[in-house]
């Protein structure tokens, strides 16, 4: 017999049963349908041990890699901690080291942290005032960077959390910051993989971390990135990619510009769009979008029907807050 | 005792090597691609999924009355007996692509058959 813990309390799991089972028992309020790994409805999650094999069994790799598992399919093989989706998160207080602009509304903010924060680059994390309102931003670094989190924050008009960011917020102001969530991010295997990376406006933020990361681990295929938005003013970055593009090979950048105003070294289009007509065959290549809910939902069908497999395409919608 | 049509065709690993070919015929069909012009690629995935293991014969917890709400805002979109015979044609196709052979497709044609009356809400 096993013991369950989520937070304070404590749950036994009988040798025949089932994690979702056990806690069905216990009278825990956790989501499930199926009860046979189908639906994914019962997905929770191991943050310190590995969950069984069969517990993981058609869950993506990103997945798999951050302890998700299936309560339903899952037979304890030691004591665990689980976390359930909705459960509330464990705060780590940073401070502001960088805050300027990136382009006419975006500004670029660096937080620092006294310790290491693990995560995968391409992740995003929840940002909370002191009042208590809090916004989810995708984190546009790598790890490997010591100790601190890159956020591109595009002005909303009207949004009460932006405008704090944009307006208020000065290097040396400290900012509480979630854990990392998320799993649109890079693992490094099958390195001779085609990677189709689609962004706008501020989606490069994960999209550039996912790109350095890969970069940085040696990734061999083909990496295209496109990054689009209406007028050039609003790319940012620019001059980096190009950078990058020269120094890698297999790196190709198609910055995209939807409006009639488009200087030489642009391609005219919505970034969509450009990507499916410069890549007719996505067969076996790996998709991360990321953006506009719109654009993300359409490309995640258009890549699929284009051959990228659907446990490849890998996504964050960009969802605004109503104000 | 002979094993059942789930365990013959290759369980979830059949079901695996389905659903990506299955879903990607239906959404290049155009007879029915537009009643999924508005769904969450990653739901119905799990959902084709779910309905590719119930016609196989594998576990599932379908009734008919979950068939009836499930398909009930399609039917008003239009969804009749054309639109089922597509889908089913869709699954034959994939199969045949995976080369199951006749008889057992045949038997997955005659498990979808009985859910069409309850999938069309009549």
């Amino acid at each position: 017999m096993y013991k369950l813990t989520i937070e304070e309390k404590t749950y036994s799991c009988q040798p025949d049963e089932t994690v979702l089972d056990a806690l069905l028992r216990g009278n825990v309020n956790i989501s499930y349908a199926c009860k046979k790994g189908t639906c994914h409805s019962c997905m929770v999650r191991s943050p310190d041990t590995v969950p069984p094999e069969a517990a993981q069994a058609g869950l993506k790799n990103t997945l798999k890699k951050r302890n998700h598992f299936l309560a339903c399919l899952c037979h304890p093989e030691q004591d665990m901690v689980i976390k359930l989706p909705d459960q509330s998160e464990f705060y780590t207080e940073g401070t502001v080291v960088v805050n300027e602009m990136l382009n006419r509304n975006t500004l670029l903010l660096i937080i620092a942290f006294k310790d290491a924060f693990e995560f995968n680059a391409g992740q995003f994390v929840n940002l909370q005032r002191a009042d208590g309102l809090t916004r989810s931003y995708s984190i546009a670094n790598t790890p490997q960077e010591s100790n601190t989190l890159e956020f591109h924050i595009r002005r909303l008009p009207g949004g009460r959390f932006s405008e704090w960011l944009h307006d208020e917020i000065k290097a040396g102001d400290t900012i509480a910051v979630s854990e990392p969530r998320g799993h649109c991010f890079y693992l490094p295997e099958k390195s001779e993989q085609g990677i189709l990376l689609v962004g706008t406006g501020t989606g490069l933020a994960p999209l550039a971390g996912i790109l350095t990361d890969a970069l940085a681990q040696g990734h061999s295929g083909p990496i295209y990135l496109f990054h689009g938005s209406r007028e050039v003013e609003d790319l940012y970055r620019i001059d980096e990619m190009r950078q990058l593009a020269e120094q890698h090979q297999n790196f190709h950048y198609i910055p995209c510009i939807s409006s009639n105003h488009v200087p030489a070294g642009f391609s005219h289009g919505r970034a969509n769009e450009v990507a499916l007509a410069t890549l007719t065959d996505l067969k076996g290549w790996r998709v991360f979008l990321c953006g506009h809910p719109e654009m993300v939902n359409q490309m995640k069908k258009m890549t699929f029907l284009k051959g990228a497999a659907s446990a490849d395409i890998y996504a964050d919608a960009f969802l605004v807050t109503p104000t | 005792m002979s094993k059942t049509l789930y365990e013959r065709i290759g369980g979830e690993p059949a079901v695996n090597a389905a659903v990506d070919i299955f879903y990607r015929k239906v959404l290049n069909d155009p007879r029915i691609n537009r009643f999924f012009d508005n769904v969450d690629m990653e739901k119905q995935a799990a959902k084709q999924k779910a309905f590719l293991t119930m016609a196989f014969g594998g576990p599932h917890s379908y009734t008919g009355q979950d068939m009836r709400t499930g398909h009930a805002h399609l039917v008003k979109m239009g969804l009749n007996d054309s639109h089922f015979d597509a889908v089913v044609e869709d699954l034959g196709a994939t199969l045949v692509e995976l080369n199951v052979p006749q008889e057992l497709i045949n038997e997955v044609v005659a498990i979808c058959e009985p859910t069409r009356n309850d999938v069309l809400g009549r």
